[in-house]
């Protein structure tokens, strides 16, 4: 019960954090002292209290957008197992949902952009579902192999399945995995190199371009989903890459928190010392990444 | 007919009767806006009592056969309705039903006094020939039942036969649909030489083995597979689909293309072993219709040749769940075997909800915008609101979104591939990934379908004159919404009705293996996510009700002067992605150069190309027509010519026989 009660209040509270550790881990590349940890919770909590203006062309889809996103990001997040605590919803096939889940946000969130009418975000809508089309292979590989290495169909049993020793064992597949997953967990939350979320050309944008006339609680909404989906690919991510376990529920909880925070700096550098893609390049970076954790399944045919 | 006799079955046959006579009634009694109520007056009652009688049916997994022993050639004449048959009963009823309320909106009969008696009439015969082809028990019967669905559909299809693509459409129909009949004649002759009788083979003793078998197979999927649109077989469809009536069109994606998929599940279930190759084909057509369907639909300009392709993708996605059944029974996999037929019978069941459903909306924006185009709509919703909530709801449930009725299926199918990923070969695990990629290309169709046609500000003047349905034709496509809420958020009332027909199909798999047991979280699952969405709605709306909202344009980016031809388009939208698949979808984009200083006006066309007909079906097709000129003296127009054709050819046949 303890865990689980931690469970929802780190999928509610901490997502926002990871931003602004990525905000500081980049300022300190630049040599500049950065925002405050904590700015994104105020800038959500000043964007609630904000009003709001809303474009003449839109309907009820376009409210409706931030809503479902954060609603259904929020429930992918029910799915998952934090680190050796199970997740407080688990079931044969979870990973199924779990994945249709993003997809669902993910068409409230393009039809919300289309809804405006303008050309930009025409732009980023079609950019989001052809990227994410082609990412969604490398995430549904990367279940695969996970299965097959546990024997079992519910994200809990498969991601606490790994340990050390099966790391020990199945190593270069899961590596392999890792690679596939990092590309997926930028591309999916509009990172750099696939996406820089403080470009200033509309043009070049993918996800901030799509949420250009969004503003005041309805943009709050959609800062917090954007944190919340970053926060929950990091946990599969993390999940994945650091399986550790002490035996102590609170050491496996503070682990996890680090874990995490360790993700946004390493998302902070590669933010730091790379530049965005060409667009161009997206889609062959994406493909390859399905090919790496389809080359992780074959690995561990063996 | 006393009330000892009235049991479903008779119920069924009866209805069946009464829709085809009230499509006689549309035909012959004039006035033709009388006829048409009355037509309409008579089936829909006759579909809503033959659709609870086909669920009575299904419920009670009852069996009722009936022989007329009459003098035709082929021996008695059987019919029977078993679980399979009331399933493929389902779609039939309820898409007469809900076609027969839209076309009293869309096609009046007081608008259309030249074709609405004709259109009402095959309306009623074609379900009515198809109710008989799920229902035959005699293979001369079910190919005469089979001519009659398929030339009904051939002359909904032509309604308006003034139109030159229209008429081209339909004769490339009219092919395919009696090149797959000449097979499917082979198949049923050779049924006939292996049993020594017309009437069909009990349950599993069809004792053909070897090459007759498999050559039977191979007949079946090309016969049967050409009518459900699977690839290769597919290239009929687009044209058909989109230049039929919209209500024409809801019953042949909804209903007709699913009585292929009953034809081979009726052949299949006569074979007592079926080789892996079988399963593994048709796992393999049905992927390779999944991914290139939906490929296809994504980057279609014509809403309705959107909704086609997107059609060609779903039997796709059935079809991989036979073919998966198949796999799991040659290599002694139950649980492969129930999760392959529920899912595929499940998504048959869905899609005949939403596609009838979008291709009604379809309907409604043709209707109120006069057209096709999807970069010529735009801003409907604010126009259409009703229309526009109903489409979005077919909309989420097509692309397989949780939580409605589309998701449920693949789940099931999701969860076989996921299984065989725990199995030594986890070769069928790599349909995971492909349904993944279905799902992806799904999305983009249909955000750009819904985006572009409904949201946004109207792109032609017809879209900014648009009005909303009336009630017969927003009625009809409530129904369907709501079936497919009912059938996301309650799955197993679905599974009630598939369940019935998979454990005729595979009695020892639906008994030995188990569903996953997650659906019956479905419900409250689906609710939560609901109720979460709308309370954190509420909250936001409060919130910006406090702070104050006002409306202003949309932000230009720096630019005011926007106009509405400015916007994104349909195949702007899908241009990014028929980039990446540029080798599948080719697009035929024809752009003059607008001249260097002072840009002229010049017109732009981009049009997705046909590929399979365009390069492969069209080049033979003129080829066999110079070698067969010489045939075409003997056509001539005269009927009493043709008369004796048919007399020589029989006396030669006759000949040859002895």
């Amino acid at each position: 019960m303890t865990d689980m009660l931690i469970h929802l209040l780190l999928v509610l509270l901490m997502p926002p954090l990871l931003l602004g550790i990525i905000g500081k881990t980049k300022a300190w590349f630049a040599g500049r002292v950065g925002a405050p940890f904590l700015q994104p919770y105020y800038d959500i909590a000043r964007l609630l209290r904000k009003g709001s203006v809303f474009s003449s062309t839109t309907t009820w889809v376009f409210r409706a957008g931030p809503v479902v996103t954060l609603v259904s990001t929020l429930f992918a997040a029910l799915l998952l197992p934090f680190c050796h605590h199970p997740a407080p919803i688990a079931f044969e096939g979870d990973l199924i949902l779990f994945a249709y889940l993003f997809a669902l946000g993910r068409f409230f969130t393009t039809t919300a952009a289309l809804d405006t009418g303008s050309s930009f975000e025409g732009m980023g809508a079609a950019r989001e579902v052809t990227f994410s089309c082609l990412a969604e292979p490398a995430l549904f590989f990367a279940f695969i192999t996970l299965a097959r290495l546990s024997g079992s169909l519910s994200l809990t049993l498969m991601l606490n399945h790994l340990s050390i020793s099966v790391w020990q064992m199945a190593g270069a597949a899961l590596l392999l995995m890792v690679g596939g997953l990092f590309v997926v967990l930028l591309a999916e939350n509009c990172r750099i190199p696939f996406d820089d979320p403080n470009t200033h050309l509309e043009l070049t944008m993918i996800h901030e371009v799509m949420v250009l006339d969004h503003s005041g609680p309805l943009f709050g909404c959609i800062l917090y989903g954007a944190a919340v989906k970053l926060f929950v690919l990091g946990v599969l991510f993390v999940n994945v890459i650091a399986p550790f376990s002490t035996g102590s529920s609170l050491a496996d909880w503070g682990l996890f928190v680090l874990g995490m925070m360790i993700l946004a700096v390493a998302i902070g550098t590669v933010e730091s010392v790379m530049a965005r893609l060409r667009l161009v390049r997206i889609p062959q970076l994406l493909v390859a990444a399905s090919i790496l954790t389809a080359f992780s399944l074959v690995l561990v045919l063996r | 007919m006393s009330a000892s006799t009235l049991t479903p079955d008779s119920v069924i046959i009866a209805a069946t009767a009464l829709i085809v006579l009230a499509g006689l009634a549309g035909l012959i009694i004039r006035p033709a806006p009388l006829s048409q109520k009355l037509a309409a007056a008579i089936t829909l009652p006759s579909a809503v009592i033959g659709f609870c009688a086909a669920i009575l049916m299904l419920v009670h997994r009852s069996d009722a056969r009936y022989v007329i022993d009459w003098s035709l050639p082929f021996g008695p004449c059987e019919i029977g309705i078993d679980p399979l048959s009331a399933f493929f009963l389902l779609p039939i009823f309820l898409v007469t039903f809900c076609g027969t309320l839209y076309a009293l909106g869309y096609w009046p009969a007081a608008r259309n006094p030249a074709t609405a008696p004709g259109v009402t009439f095959f309306y009623g015969l074609l379900p009515g020939a198809m109710a008989l082809v799920v229902m035959a028990r005699n293979g001369a019967l079910l190919l005469v039942s089979w001519e009659i669905m398929a030339l009904s559909a051939f002359f909904l299809l032509i309604t308006e036969h003034t139109g030159e693509e229209v008429r081209k459409a339909g004769s490339v129909y009219l092919l395919t649909t009696h090149t797959g009949s000449a097979a499917l004649i082979i198949l049923f002759s050779k049924l006939h030489a292996a049993t020594g009788s017309f009437i069909f083979p009990h349950q599993g003793t069809l004792a053909a083995t070897g090459q007759t078998a498999a050559l039977m197979f191979i007949l079946a999927l090309f016969g049967f597979g050409a009518k459900a649109g699977i690839m290769p077989m597919h290239f009929w469809l687009p044209s058909a689909h989109a230049n039929a009536p919209s209500h024409a069109s809801a019953m042949m994606s909804g209903v007709m293309l699913k009585m292929g998929i009953y034809g081979i599940l009726r052949f299949l279930s006569f074979c007592p072993q079926k080789p892996l190759w079988w399963g593994g084909t048709l796992l393999v057509a049905g992927m390779m219709s999944a991914l290139l369907g939906i490929c296809f639909a994504a980057v279609q300009t014509d809403i309705k040749r959107l909704l086609a392709y997107s059609s060609i993708e779903n039997i796709g996605i059935i079809t991989t769940g036979i073919g998966m059944a198949m796999v799991g029974e040659a290599t002694g996999n139950p649980s492969l075997v129930l999760l392959g037929f529920s899912g595929g019978l499940l998504h048959l069941l869905n899609h005949a909800i939403f596609k009838p459903l979008l291709f009604f909306g379809a309907g409604g924006i043709i209707h109120s915008t006069g057209t096709r185009i999807i970069s010529r709509m735009g801003g409907l919703a604010k126009r259409m609101g009703t229309s526009a909530l109903v489409f979005f709801i077919g909309s989420l449930a097509i692309a397989g979104l949780p939580p409605l009725n589309g998701f449920a299926g693949e789940f099931l199918l999701y969860v076989g591939f996921f299984r065989e990923a725990l199995s030594p070969v986890p070769v069928l695990a790599l349909g995971v990934p492909a349904l993944g990629l279905v799902g992806g290309m799904a999305a983009i169709t249909f955000v750009k379908l819904y985006g572009i046609a409904f949201l946004g500000a109207p792109r032609s003047r017809e879209a900014a004159e648009a009005h909303e349905l009336s009630g017969v034709m927003i009625v009809p496509m409530w129904i369907m919404a709501l079936l497919c809420l009912t059938g996301g958020l309650i799955p197993p009332l679905f599974l009630l009705l598939v369940q019935p027909a998979v454990a005729m199909l595979a009695p020892a798999a639906a008994s030995g293996a188990r569903l996953p047991a997650s659906f019956s979280l479905f419900p409250l699952f689906g609710l939560a996510l609901i109720t979460a969405a709308a309370a954190v709605w509420l909250l936001t709306r409060r919130a910006i009700r406090r702070r104050g909202a006002v409306t202003a344009g949309t932000w230009g980016c720096g630019y005011t002067a926007a106009t509405p031809r400015m916007q994104y388009t349909g195949a702007a939208f899908s241009e990014f992605w028929a980039g990446v698949t540029r080798s599948l979808s080719r697009c035929m984009t024809e752009k003059p150069a607008a001249g260097t200083v002072a840009p002229r006006t010049v017109p732009f066309s981009y049009n997705p190309e046909e590929t399979i007909l365009d390069r492969f079906i069209q080049p033979v097709l003129e080829l066999a027509g110079i070698g067969c000129a010489f045939i075409r003296r003997l056509q001539h127009g005269q009927l009493h010519v043709y008369m004796l054709y048919i007399f020589i050819t029989l006396i030669l046949l006759t000949v040859w026989v002895r």
